[in-house]
């Protein structure tokens, strides 16, 4: 039989069937995680794009300076302070005079946001010789109006089952008609602290919370981390003491975040008092939860540089120190920073350690230090996720594109660095 | 048996010796990898250790610049004399010891810096050179020890990693000449090299002796034969028999020398 083996036999036929078989198993389970991935990302974007945007209200403001400065002591504290709710009714019965009850005209008010007067109030600070002119300003809409606009709200709706009532609605027609309200780039949402308007709240706050707290992860765990694996591995000889220690940092690995949480509420903050609800306390905690992701990322990465490096520096007189730091740990060191900023992505997106520290407050103010109190964008996330008022809804999913933004650059960061610093022998 | 593996080294009284083993024995953990060997080393010749795979070659040249102090679980015991002292004496200083004895291993491993820096390592880690030009003129004189200068003047700062096997390996031989030893000791340098690169090498060797003594370890007995002055052939961790390499090759006085060089053991 010469042509036996150019021939496909029937058990030839069943290992190919078998091989295809097995490719298609693949390429479906690469097809539903893609599915999902899609899923989920165009749920967030969805819901989340139009917090992008945001309603304002453009009035032609007379500012006044009988009403708003009386004294003309110029002084910025009294100014910011002072008393806009009249000027603002003025301009906004100019544009709507049909309005002349008092309740009405609290009414309309309300179509702009309550933040409206600190804006001007701002503003006014910043630039008194605005005093005594009159000036087209675009000022924030209330939430419920934001909403109408962006079509969230249905008029068609039962008027009792809705709180922008169709009075409302026909002014924001009227204001329509005049291109007086626009949505505009929802600059708010990257240059304010938390609200409990919709319509004000903004991430800053909570983005430079994480900040603050990953520059402490960073600060503590990175130097721990790399020092502990280089020891471990170059150093420490193999005993009873040292695999004690490495089942124990495996099983730290995977202990639950929630414990470091309960770890730091117990012994950072009631036993060294350190202060509550503030990055220091935070990033130590993420530090606690990401050193052993490091340590065993650095020491894996160690064990893989070739020892003939190290018999290289060592057979040419080099000592144990020279020939770590100066072959073995900087060929580590694209590999252990990509461990770290692994590490610290996760860190990132890391909410249950810090609602047990108390992080989980509801700040306005910006942190300016890491002994500020402050919350994180997880936690910022969680918190809106939580409010009643429909205006978050659409900023939750905002916010959760910032997030992931962040963890998607730190992510590309570590492959950068992994590509660009890695050497091949 | 120990006893008789010492007679054919009379033969090397002539010349003065640089390095002694006495009843060295190594162990890996409780297995026993040297057993109570015993060898001169004679300055300015070289030496081939040759025995089967396993036998304990490799181990016991490394027990002339300790390397063996990086395994873990290897013990060392018995003496090594380098100019009259003991190696193994607690209060010898194997930084100091490693860099008046090379070594070449088996595969080259150049740094994965450029070809300039990999010679300059060694002189710049035991500050060997005062200014920059003196390093330059270390390194460009330890790479034309090694033959190699001709090839890589226009492209020192290339990454040593880029030349080919051969090159690669008298890289490595010139940067263990840069720090100035008196003894090299080399590994199986040419077991990944083609016959060429080979023959290169061994040319390189027959030069050095004169100013260094070079201990090598081979699996070739042809390469044992070129280039070395005296032959220890090693079996199962013991030093069956040593001395001259062509008495060795033409009339070895043990039975198992005899069974190994003419094929019938290894």
């Amino acid at each position: 039989m010469p042509n036996y083996i150019l021939s496909t036999s029937r058990q030839m036929a069943k290992r190919h069937a078998r091989e295809k078989r097995f490719k298609w198993y693949g390429r479906i389970a690469i097809f539903i995680s893609i599915a999902f991935l899609v899923f989920m990302f165009s749920a967030i974007i969805f819901r989340g794009a139009s917090a992008f945007q945001q309603t304002k209200i453009s009035l032609d403001i007379n500012f006044s300076e009988s009403i708003l400065d009386p004294s003309s002591s110029r002084d910025p504290d009294l100014l910011k302070r002072a008393n806009y709710k009249p000027i603002v009714v003025e301009s906004l019965l100019s544009v709507i005079p049909e309005v002349t009850e008092r309740r009405d005209r609290n009414r309309l008010y309300k179509l702009l946001s309550t933040g409206a007067v600190f804006d001007l109030g701002e503003k006014v600070a910043d630039d008194p010789s605005i005093l005594g002119k009159s000036k087209k300003v675009w000022l924030l809409a209330s939430s419920e109006v934001d909403l109408f606009m962006k079509g969230k709200i249905d008029p068609n709706v039962s008027e009792d089952l809705r709180r922008l009532k169709d009075r409302d609605i026909e002014w924001i027609e009227i204001l329509k008609s005049e291109g007086r309200i626009k949505k505009k780039f929802n600059k708010t949402l990257f240059t304010n602290g938390d609200s409990r308007e919709p319509e004000m709240a903004g991430i800053l706050g909570a983005a430079i919370g994480s900040f603050f707290s990953l520059l402490v992860c960073f600060l503590i765990a990175f130097p721990l981390g790399i020092l502990t694996a280089v020891y471990l591995e170059e150093y420490a000889k193999k005993n009873f003491i040292t695999d004690f220690i490495e089942v124990n940092i495996n099983n730290l690995a995977a202990v639950p975040s929630i414990v470091f949480g309960l770890l730091g509420l117990s012994i950072f903050l009631n036993f060294f008092h350190l202060p509550r609800s503030t990055p220091l306390v935070g990033g130590i905690v993420l530090a606690l939860m990401t050193l052993p992701t490091i340590i065993i990322a650095s020491r894996s990465i160690l064990r893989s540089i070739p020892q003939s490096i190290r018999d290289a520096a060592l057979g040419l007189g080099a000592s144990k120190t020279q020939t770590t730091f100066h072959h073995v740990v900087p060929l580590a060191m694209p590999g252990m920073l990509t461990g770290t900023i692994l590490g610290m992505a996760r860190a990132l997106g890391e909410t249950a350690p810090l609602l047990m520290i108390g992080m989980v407050a509801f700040i306005v103010d910006i942190p300016k230090g890491v002994t500020d109190v402050a919350t994180s964008l997880p936690v910022q996330i969680f918190l809106w996720a939580d409010s009643p008022e429909k205006g978050f809804v659409e900023r939750t999913s905002a916010a959760i594109m910032v997030l992931l933004a962040f963890l998607i650059l730190m992510n590309i960061c570590a492959v950068y660095l992994r590509k660009r610093l890695e050497r091949r022998w | 048996m120990i006893i008789e593996t010492k007679t054919s080294q009379a033969i090397q009284s002539n010349t003065p010796t640089i390095m002694t083993a006495n009843n060295v024995d190594v162990f890996y953990g409780k297995k026993q990898a040297i057993c109570n060997v015993s060898l001169n080393i004679p300055e300015n010749q070289i030496t081939a250790l040759i025995g089967p795979s396993g036998c304990g070659k490799s181990t016991f040249l490394r027990c002339f610049n300790r390397m063996n102090d990086t395994i873990n679980i290897c013990r060392v015991s018995g003496e090594i004399k380098f100019s009259g002292q003991n190696i193994y004496d607690p209060k010898v200083d194997v930084v100091a010891l490693r860099s008046r004895i090379g070594m070449v291993f088996q595969k080259a491993n150049p740094f994965p810096k450029s070809i300039f820096e990999n010679v300059a390592y060694g002189p710049r880690i035991h500050g060997l050179a005062e200014s920059k030009d003196e390093l330059e003129s270390i390194v460009i004189r330890s790479l034309k020890r090694a033959g190699l200068y001709d090839e890589v003047s226009d492209r020192l700062s290339e990454p040593g990693t880029s030349l080919s096997g051969g090159q690669q390996q008298r890289l490595c031989i010139a940067r263990a000449i840069a720090v100035d030893p008196q003894v090299i000791l080399m590994d199986e340098p040419c077991s990944a090299l083609d016959p060429i690169a080979t023959a290169i090498i061994e040319d390189l060797m027959e030069t050095m002796k004169e100013k260094y003594t070079i201990v090598i370890v081979t699996h070739s007995m042809q390469q044992a034969a070129r280039v070395s002055q005296q032959t220890a052939f090693f079996h199962l961790g013991e030093l069956v028999e040593s001395g001259d390499t062509q008495a060795i090759f033409t009339n070895p006085i043990q039975e198992r020398t005899q069974n190994y060089i003419s094929g019938r053991i290894g």
